[in-house]
């Protein structure tokens, strides 16, 4: 049992989470969501791509911040991993964007060294993934419990993102992910640490990439990504 | 100004750092008008810097930059996801993220105006983003709107009621929204304005610049009692003449 894992997780948590739609806004502009039906499968895909991606470079975040090596080029070359899995530019701005703002609540919710390090090293932001892991090992989360808050902010943004942008029954969309929590928990396992950085999981979405390019150039814009 | 309101803030100014006001109130009110006449009338006394908060674009910031009124690198905007109020109350890291880019990169500023995405009577800063806040109604929403109150109107620091010119053509009665907005307000201070009239906006201008002289005061003196008060401008009690700002 682990009530920090619950705070970390909340979307209550004040770290900005809440002007980011994962690429939700984008898809439901272009008709790629309009209901339900097409935001379980887009929720799907995000889960088992850039969210299996996250919850990989959370739960190695995790495990750096807790052990011994947590030095600045650890921190830029955790981070860069990151980038290397992140096509888009505006993919990547808006990781370091989310990353920036975690930390800045974070530092003060569980003051921690490794946190002041982190933000030190790293001065625009590490990618969201990162600092959730981070911030994890500061709250007294192990790294299972890194992955599974990544897995499950990686849909749960853009699902109320959609509820706020298409007015979809907010019942019948926590509904739907309820039915991907046993998808969240298997998305956390599978990214268990392994020893090398290299072989993280580097599943990528063409068209989530593209969305959020598209997103980057449109004028009328409710959310930041 | 009563004692105990001043004891909301916090009594010593963090070292080094500008004075935040945020400005809030209804959609279409005036806010970013009266941005840009403070930006006129302080631009050349302070160094500013300015945060808007648009709903959908740039529009607000766009709008700043066109008028001419600050350097366009002297104005950011921050994208709020729908919910205006919460990247102003509840979750306030995008905007102060912008705060503090803005003052990093500008050196060191005396004021940053937040404007607020336009939202409902009961909008109102955080007291962790903003150190003062200025709610905009405009009389065009109804003269019934002050009796209404609302934390935005009840607790802002300074509550200005725009767009005067255009009572006669709705039928607002400038002497029942003074009367409500001093019976709800414990004689914080009300400013009429009509922007569109008297672009210099006069009075706000002079109440800013109190604020922002008694914040500097106490960040350069540190005397952990003496709560900020602005300089300059009473307390009405009953609220003032309902005229047009100063003319
Ligand atoms: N007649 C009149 N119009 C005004 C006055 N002040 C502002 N306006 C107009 O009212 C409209 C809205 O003004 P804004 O300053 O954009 O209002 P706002 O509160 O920033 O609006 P949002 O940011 O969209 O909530 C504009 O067309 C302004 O020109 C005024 O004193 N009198
Ligand atoms: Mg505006």
């Amino acid at each position: 049992m682990n009530a920090a894992l619950l705070l970390l997780a909340d979307s209550r948590l004040p770290a900005g989470g809440h002007g980011h739609s994962g690429g939700a806004e984008q898809a439901v502009r272009t008709g790629a969501v309009t209901g339900l039906a097409d935001l379980a499968a887009f929720l799907r895909g995000r889960l088992a791509t850039a969210g299996l991606a996250a919850a990989a470079l959370a739960a190695a975040a995790r495990e750096l911040a807790a052990g011994p090596a947590a030095d600045a080029a650890a921190w830029r070359e955790l981070d860069a991993e990151a980038d290397a899995r992140t096509a888009s530019p505006a993919q990547r701005e808006a990781a370091r964007a989310q990353g920036r703002l975690l930390l800045r609540g974070a530092r003060r919710i569980w003051p921690a060294p490794v946190l002041d390090g982190l933000a030190a090293a790293l001065p625009r932001g590490a990618h969201h993934p990162i600092a959730l892991g981070a911030v994890s090992a500061a709250a007294g989360c192990s790294g299972g419990e890194a992955a599974l808050a990544a897995a499950y902010a990686s849909i749960t943004g853009p699902a109320t993102a959609a509820v706020r942008l298409l007015g979809l029954d907010p019942v019948g969309v926590h509904r739907l992910l309820a039915g991907l929590a046993p998808a969240m928990e298997d998305v956390a396992r599978a990214a268990g640490s392994p020893a090398a950085w290299a072989a993280l999981p580097a599943h990528t979405a063409p068209a989530l990439d593209l969305l959020a390019e598209q997103h980057l150039r449109t004028e009328v814009r409710l959310f930041v990504s | 100004m009563s004692a105990d309101h001043d004891d909301h803030h916090d009594p010593s100014p963090p070292a080094g750092r500008a004075l935040r006001l945020g400005v809030g109130g209804p959609v279409g009110s005036g806010k970013t008008a009266l941005v840009a006449a403070l930006c006129r009338t302080l631009g050349p006394v302070l160094r500013l810097g300015v945060v808007t908060n648009d709903i959908y674009t740039t529009e607000d910031a766009d709008f700043l930059r066109a008028a001419g009124v600050l350097a366009p690198d002297r104005i950011a905007a921050v994208q709020t996801g729908c919910c205006p109020h919460t990247a102003i109350r509840d979750d306030i890291a995008a905007n102060l993220d912008a705060v503090e880019e803005l003052e990093e990169r500008l050196g060191p500023l005396d004021l940053v105006i937040v404007e607020s995405g336009g939202d409902n009577l009961t909008a109102t800063f955080s007291r962790g983003l903003a150190d003062r806040q200025i709610f905009v109604l405009d009389v065009s929403g109804g003269d019934k709107v002050p009796r209404k109150g609302g934390p935005g109107v009840t607790g802002a620091d300074l509550l200005v009621i725009n767009k005067t010119d255009l009572a006669e053509h709705v039928g607002a009665d400038l002497t029942v929204m003074s009367r409500d907005a001093a019976a709800v307000r414990e004689g914080r201070p009300v400013i009429f304005t009509s922007v569109r009239q008297v672009p210099e906006v006069y009075a706000v201008a002079a109440w800013v610049r109190g604020v922002v002289e008694a914040w500097a005061h106490d960040r350069d003196h540190q005397h952990p009692q003496v709560a900020p008060r602005p300089a300059g401008v009473a307390a009405p009690r009953p609220a003032p003449v309902p005229r047009p700002d100063d003319r």
